[in-house]
C-alpha cells in the first residue's frame, strides 16, 4: 500500500486508451466500474480532442457481480462491433475488472466478431500508463503486422533502385507532450532528406496502417518509452533498423540527421547544412550572457529530461543541477546521462522527493512536468513544461513542437521566458530597497507572476484539467498571498466614501478571491450612488442583484 | 441491446411525509399530489463519476477531516483529473494505492493501511475525524474498513475519531458518496433530549456563503435553534431526536434522511432550495413546520424574493422557449428542470438522472411540465441517440460528452459545474441561471 495525492501517470489501461484514441477505426472495450468513465475527459477537455475516446467500458455495478459480469463483457463487445464498426478491437480490464478475472481478452475471442481482437493483459497493480500505451501498440502490432512478417532468419532484401527509402514514425500517441506537433515537424524533416513516410503510428494510424508497418525500411523512434518495444519487435520480426537518436535540441536534430542518413543510404551534409535553427545565434547573442551559469533542474520523463538536459548544458550554457525521472523503466539511461554532469539522477515517483530535492538544489529554473510547476510555483521558482503529464495549457492553438529545428527554437523561447531578464536583474540587485522590489516581484513581462497566485485565478484553466501538487506545508492561501502584496492586492477598501460593516467586510471575504475585487468595487460604487453610509450585507446583495441585471 | 426501458412504481425510498409546503404561484400544492410525472428506467452503459468524487467538496467542507481513499492508480488518477484546479492548498484527501503485494496476501492490507494511517496522523495532528473511503477494487478484495474503522478509532481515542463508507463505482454514483459519508456520520451525532425544544436541521453540504444566508434567514424568520449536516467542524456534530426537522438542502441524500428519522427526525418535504419559488418552498416548509405565519414569511423573504426576481429577469429573454436535454449526473437534475421550466420559460426535452428517489424529490417533479420525458439510469449511447435526434438548444452533461457533443453543433453545459458553483437561495438564482445562459449567448457571440 503506498499514500499519495497526486501521480505522475495513470493506470496501465489509460496507455492503452492513448493508443486506442489515437488510432483511427481501432476501438478498445474496458472492462470497468462506471466510475473510470472519466478518463474521457482527459481527451475530451485536457487535450480538446472533438470525439470521444474509442472506448467502451462495460460499467458492472455491485449488482452485477458474481453473476453476470461476465455476460455484460461479451455484450459490451458485440455492441461496441455493431456501433463502431472497428477494424481492430482490443480488449482489456481496469484494475477492478482485473481482480474479477473474468478473462475479458479470451471471452471476445471466443465470440467470433467480425474484426480481428487483441486481447490487453496490462497488470494494474504493477504497471502504469506509459508502459500500458507502449505494451498495447506492441500487442497490436504483432496482431495485425505479424502475419506479414518472413519465416525468423530471412535476409531483408535490399530496396528497389530509384525507390526512395521509407521508415516508419512509431510512438506518438493522444495526450502525449507534444505528439502531434513532433510528428508534424519530424516528417517535414524526412520530407527534406528524401525520405517517404511509410506509417505514423498509433497517432492517425488506421489498423491496416499497422498492417504495413514491416514494408518500411527502418523505424524512427520517436518516443522510445511508447514506441521502443514495437519497434525492437520490428527490428526481429522484420530485419528493420531503428533510430536511437531523439531529436529534441540542435544538436540531438543534427545527429538524427545523420543517423536517419546512415540508415537510409543518404548523406546528410546538404540537409545539415540546410538547417536553420535559431536557437544558436540567440543564444550567442550578448543579451544571452546573463543565462550563464543558471541552475537548473530537469525532471520528466526519461526521453524529455535527458534531451531537456543536454540542451540546457550544450545549447544554453545553463548548468545542470539535477536530473531525474518518474518512468523507472529508463531510469539507467537516466542515471547514465546525470553522471554525465558529474550528478546523482533523482528516480521516483514520488512528488514530495522531487519537492525536496528540488528545494534543496536551490535551481535558478525548473524544467519539469506540470507537477514540478506547481512545486517551483511554491518554491518562487521559474519554470517551463517540458513533460507529461500534460495540461491544457501543454496544447496550444499553434505549432509548438518540442522536436527538429522548430522545435530548438520553442525550446529557447519558453525556458527563458520565465526567467528575469539580465538588465532586470541587476536592478533589482541593486535597489533592493525599492518598495515595488519586494522579495516576491516577478519578472515584469510575467504580470501577475508574483509569488503565491494560484492558477486559480486564470479563467482558461479549466476544472478537471490541472493536477496540482501538494506539500508537507500547506501553500499559501490566496489571502496570505493578497496580504503579501498590499500594493497589488485588488481588493483593498476605498479610501473614502461608504463604511462596511464588520458583518459585511466578513461576508464579502466568503466571496471567492478572484472575483472579491469587483464585487467591493461594485459595492461601492452602488453605495455611493444612493448615498448610502454604511455598507451592510444587504447592500452587498442589493449591489449584486443590481449590477447582474 | 442492455436497455431495457419499462415504466414503473416509486421505488422503495423514504416516501413523503404528510403536509403541505404551501402553495407554488400557481396554486398546485407540491409535495401532496400523486405521482405526476411518469419516469423511465434505462440500464445499459454509463458515462458517470463515481461516489469518491464526491470527496472533492466534502474535504473543503468538514475542514478538520480527512478523507483517505482505499484504492487504485486508478481511484488517484480520477480524484486528480476531476479534482484539478480546485485545490488551492493541501487536500485533505490520499488515495492508500493497493499494490501486487497487498493482493498476493504478502503483506497483510490491514497492517499495512494501520502503518499508512499512523504516518498520516502523525504528519497532521489537525485531523479529528478520518474517513476511511471504500472503492472498487477494496471491495472487491472483500477489505473490511468499517472493522478497520473500529479499529483505529479505538486506537486513537480521543484524538482522531475513524469512520468508513463506500465511495466506490459499484454502488454509489458521483453524489451519492455524499449520501454515504453524511451516512456515516448520522450515528456518531449526539442524541438530543426527548423533551428538547423543536430545532431544524439542514442536511447536504452547501457552500459557505449560501449556509450562512440560510441562517439569517430562518434567524429572522424567528426559528432559533437551526443547525447544519455536514458541519464545518467534525467536532461539533449537531445532535438529532424526535423533535429534529430534517430539511435536505440537496436531493441526492435518500440514505442520510433515512437514518435520521430512524434517530426519530422527522423529514419536512420540501422542493429543494433552487432558483426563487424553491427557496421560498424550502424556506416555507421549515416555517410551517415551526409554526411562523405566512405573513412572517412573506416579509422576511420579500427582499431575497425581489432580488432574486431581478436577477433572473435578465436572463429569461435568453433562456425562454429554448428546450434544454438533461444527462443523468448529480441527481439535481429534476430541480434544476423545474427551475428552468418555471422560472426561465425553459423547455425540458428530456431529463435524466442517476437515481430517482421519488420520496425526496416528489414536490419537484409535481412541478415539472406535463409530459417532461424523465428517465431514471441510462444508457449512454441511445440516450446520445435521442439528444442527437431532439436536438436541443442545449445540452447539459458531463466532460466525457460536452466536448464531443459542441463538435457536433449541439450546445452545451457541463454539468459539474452546478455542483461545485454555490447555486442554491435567492442570491444565487441569478448566478444559477446564467450558467445555463452563457453557452448560449457565447453561442450568440462567436462569428467564426
Ligand atoms: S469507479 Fe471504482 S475503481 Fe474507478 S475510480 Fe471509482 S472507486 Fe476507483
Amino acid at each position: 500500500m503506498r499514500l499519495t495525492v497526486w501521480t505522475y501517470e495513470g493506470p496501465p489501461h489509460v496507455g492503452a486508451m492513448r493508443v486506442a484514441t489515437a488510432m483511427e477505426g481501432v476501438h478498445y472495450v474496458l472492462h470497468a466500474p462506471q466510475g473510470d468513465t472519466y478518463a474521457d475527459l482527459l481527451f475530451t477537455m485536457i487535450e480538446r480532442r472533438p470525439s470521444r475516446p474509442a472506448v467502451s467500458y462495460t460499467t458492472f455495478q455491485a449488482r452485477d457481480l458474481g453473476r453476470d459480469t461476465a455476460d455484460l463483457l461479451c455484450e459490451t463487445a458485440r455492441d461496441a462491433c455493431a456501433r463502431f464498426k472497428p477494424d481492430a478491437l482490443l480488449v482489456g480490464s481496469s484494475c477492478t475488472a482485473e481482480l474479477l478475472q473474468d478473462d475479458p481478452g479470451g471471452l471476445a475471442k471466443a465470440l467470433g466478431l467480425p474484426v480481428p481482437v487483441v486481447p490487453l493483459d496490462l497488470p494494474s497493480y504493477q504497471r502504469k500508463e506509459t508502459w500500458g500505451a507502449a505494451e498495447t501498440f506492441y500487442r497490436l502490432a504483432r496482431a495485425l503486422a505479424g502475419p506479414k512478417a518472413p519465416p525468423p532468419g530471412t535476409k531483408r532484401p535490399p530496396r528497389a533502385d530509384g525507390v526512395p527509402p521509407s521508415c516508419n514514425l512509431l510512438g506518438p500517441t493522444a495526450l502525449g507532450f507534444r505528439h502531434r506537433d513532433d510528428a508534424k515537424e519530424i516528417a517535414g524533416l524526412l520530407a527534406d532528406m528524401g525520405v517517404r513516410v511509410n506509417v505514423t503510428a498509433p497517432l492517425g494510424a488506421t489498423a491496416s496502417d499497422v498492417a504495413r508497418l514491416g514494408e518500411a525500411d527502418f523505424n524512427v523512434v520517436l518516443y522510445p518509452e511508447i514506441g521502443e518495444t514495437t519497434a525492437r519487435w520490428l527490428e526481429t520480426a522484420f530485419g528493420q533498423p531503428r533510430t536511437t537518436t531523439v531529436p529534441i535540441g540542435v544538436g540531438a536534430t543534427r545527429d538524427f540527421v545523420r543517423e536517419v542518413a546512415t540508415l537510409a543510404g543518404l548523406v546528410p551534409e546538404p540537409t545539415l547544412a540546410a538547417l536553420a535553427p535559431r536557437l544558436p545565434w540567440f543564444s550567442r547573442s550578448v543579451d544571452s550572457t546573463y543565462l550563464t551559469g543558471k541552475r537548473v533542474f530537469v525532471f520528466g520523463d526519461a526521453t524529455h529530461a535527458i534531451a531537456a538536459a543536454r540542451v540546457a548544458a550544450d545549447e544554453m550554457g545553463f548548468e545542470v543541477v539535477g536530473l531525474g525521472t518518474y518512468t523507472r523503466e529508463f531510469a539507467r539511461d537516466v542515471r547514465a546521462a546525470a553522471k554525465g554532469y558529474g550528478i546523482e539522477a533523482l528516480i521516483t515517483d514520488d512528488y514530495l522527493e522531487v519537492e525536496e530535492a528540488i528545494a534543496e538544489a536551490r535551481p535558478d529554473l525548473v524544467l519539469g512536468t506540470q507537477m514540478e510547476r506547481h512545486i517551483a510555483k511554491r518554491l518562487g521558482l521559474p519554470c517551463a513544461v517540458i513533460s507529461a503529464p500534460v495540461h491544457v495549457q501543454d496544447f496550444p492553438a499553434r505549432h509548438a513542437p518540442q522536436m527538429g529545428v522548430e522545435g530548438a527554437n520553442v525550446l529557447f523561447d519558453t525556458w527563458v521566458h520565465p526567467l528575469m531578464m539580465g538588465l532586470e536583474e541587476h536592478l533589482l540587485g541593486m535597489f533592493r530597497e525599492d518598495f515595488e522590489f519586494h522579495a516576491d516581484a516577478g519578472p515584469s513581462h510575467l504580470a501577475g507572476a508574483a509569488g503565491g497566485r494560484p492558477a486559480a485565478r486564470d479563467p482558461s484553466v479549466r476544472p478537471g484539467t490541472e493536477p496540482v501538487p501538494s506539500s508537507v506545508q500547506p501553500s499559501p492561501s490566496p489571502e496570505d498571498a493578497a496580504a503579501r502584496h498590499p500594493a497589488a492586492a485588488p481588493d483593498s477598501p476605498a479610501p473614502q466614501g461608504s463604511v462596511w460593516t464588520a458583518e459585511a467586510e466578513r461576508e464579502l471575504n466568503k466571496i471567492p478571491f478572484f472575483v472579491r475585487g469587483k464585487a467591493r468595487r461594485n459595492t461601492e460604487r452602488y453605495a455611493t450612488e444612493r448615498h448610502l453610509h454604511t455598507i451592510t450585507i444587504e447592500t452587498l446583495y442589493d449591489a449584486k442583484a443590481y449590477f447582474s441585471r | 441491446m442492455r436497455s431495457s426501458a419499462a415504466l414503473v412504481s416509486p421505488p422503495p425510498c423514504p416516501a413523503p411525509d404528510s403536509g403541505a409546503t404551501g402553495a407554488p404561484a400557481d396554486g398546485r400544492a407540491a409535495g401532496s399530489v400523486a405521482p405526476t410525472v411518469e419516469a423511465t428506467v434505462e440500464r445499459g452503459p454509463r458515462e458517470v463519476f463515481c461516489g469518491l468524487t464526491g470527496i472533492i467538496w466534502l474535504h473543503r467542507k468538514i475542514q478538520d477531516a480527512f478523507f483517505l481513499i482505499v484504492g487504485s492508480r486508478t481511484c488517484a488518477h480520477l480524484m486528480q483529473s476531476a479534482a484539478g484546479v480546485m485545490i488551492f492548498a493541501e487536500p485533505r484527501f490520499a488515495t492508500a494505492i493497493l499494490e501486487e503485494r497487498d493482493l498476493a496476501g504478502l503483506a497483510d492490507a490491514n497492517d499495512e493501511l494501520d502503518r499508512e494511517v499512523a504516518r498520516l496522523l502523525e504528519r497532521r495532528p489537525d485531523i479529528k475525524l478520518l474517513f476511511l473511503v471504500g472503492s472498487c477494487p477494496s471491495e472487491v478484495i472483500k477489505l473490511d474498513l468499517s472493522r478497520a474503522a473500529q479499529r483505529l478509532s479505538a486506537a486513537y481515542a480521543g484524538r482522531t475519531r475513524v469512520l468508513s463508507y463506500s465511495g466506490s463505482g459499484l454502488d454509489t454514483t458521483f453524489t451519492e458518496g455524499e449520501d454515504a459519508a453524511l451516512a456515516a456520520l448520522v450515528p456518531e451525532m449526539p442524541a438530543a433530549a426527548p423533551d428538547a425544544a423543536s430545532s431544524l436541521l439542514v442536511v447536504g453540504t452547501l457552500a459557505d456563503v449560501v449556509e450562512d444566508q440560510f441562517a439569517r434567514l430562518f434567524a429572522a424568520l424567528g426559528i432559533d435553534s437551526v443547525q447544519f449536516l455536514p458541519s464545518r467542524s467534525a467536532e461539533a456534530l449537531p445532535s438529532v431526536g424526535p423533535n429534529t426537522r430534517v430539511l435536505l438542502a440537496q436531493p441526492f441524500l435518500a440514505e442520510t434522511a433515512r437514518l435520521l428519522e430512524k434517530r426519530g427526525a422527522r423529514r419536512l418535504p420540501a422542493p429543494f432550495p433552487l432558483g426563487a419559488e424553491g427557496t421560498t418552498l424550502w424556506l416555507t416548509a421549515a416555517a410551517e413546520a415551526f409554526g411562523i405565519d405566512a405573513d412572517t414569511v412573506e416579509r422576511v423573504t420579500a427582499p431575497g424574493r425581489e432580488r432574486a426576481r431581478a436577477a433572473l429577469e435578465s436572463h429569461r429573454s435568453v433562456l425562454a422557449g429554448r428546450r434544454v436535454f438533461f444527462f443523468p449526473d448529480s441527481q439535481l437534475e429534476p430541480a434544476l428542470a423545474r427551475v428552468l421550466s418555471r422560472e426561465m420559460g425553459m423547455v425540458p426535452v428530456e431529463v435524466a438522472t442517476p437515481y430517482l428517489h421519488r420520496g425526496l424529490m416528489e414536490p419537484d417533479l409535481a412541478l415539472l411540465p406535463e409530459g417532461t420525458r424523465l428517465v431514471e439510469g441510462q444508457h449512454v449511447y441511445e440516450q446520445l441517440d435521442r439528444c442527437r435526434a431532439a436536438r436541443p438548444d442545449l445540452t447539459v452533461c458531463g466532460l466525457g460528452l460536452a466536448n464531443p457533443l459542441e463538435a457536433e453543433g449541439l450546445t452545451t453545459k457541463w454539468s459539474i459545474e452546478l455542483v461545485f458553483t454555490p447555486i442554491q437561495g435567492y442570491e444565487q438564482a441569478g448566478d444559477l441561471a446564467e450558467l445555463f445562459a452563457r453557452p448560449l449567448l457565447r453561442d450568440g457571440l462567436l462569428k467564426v
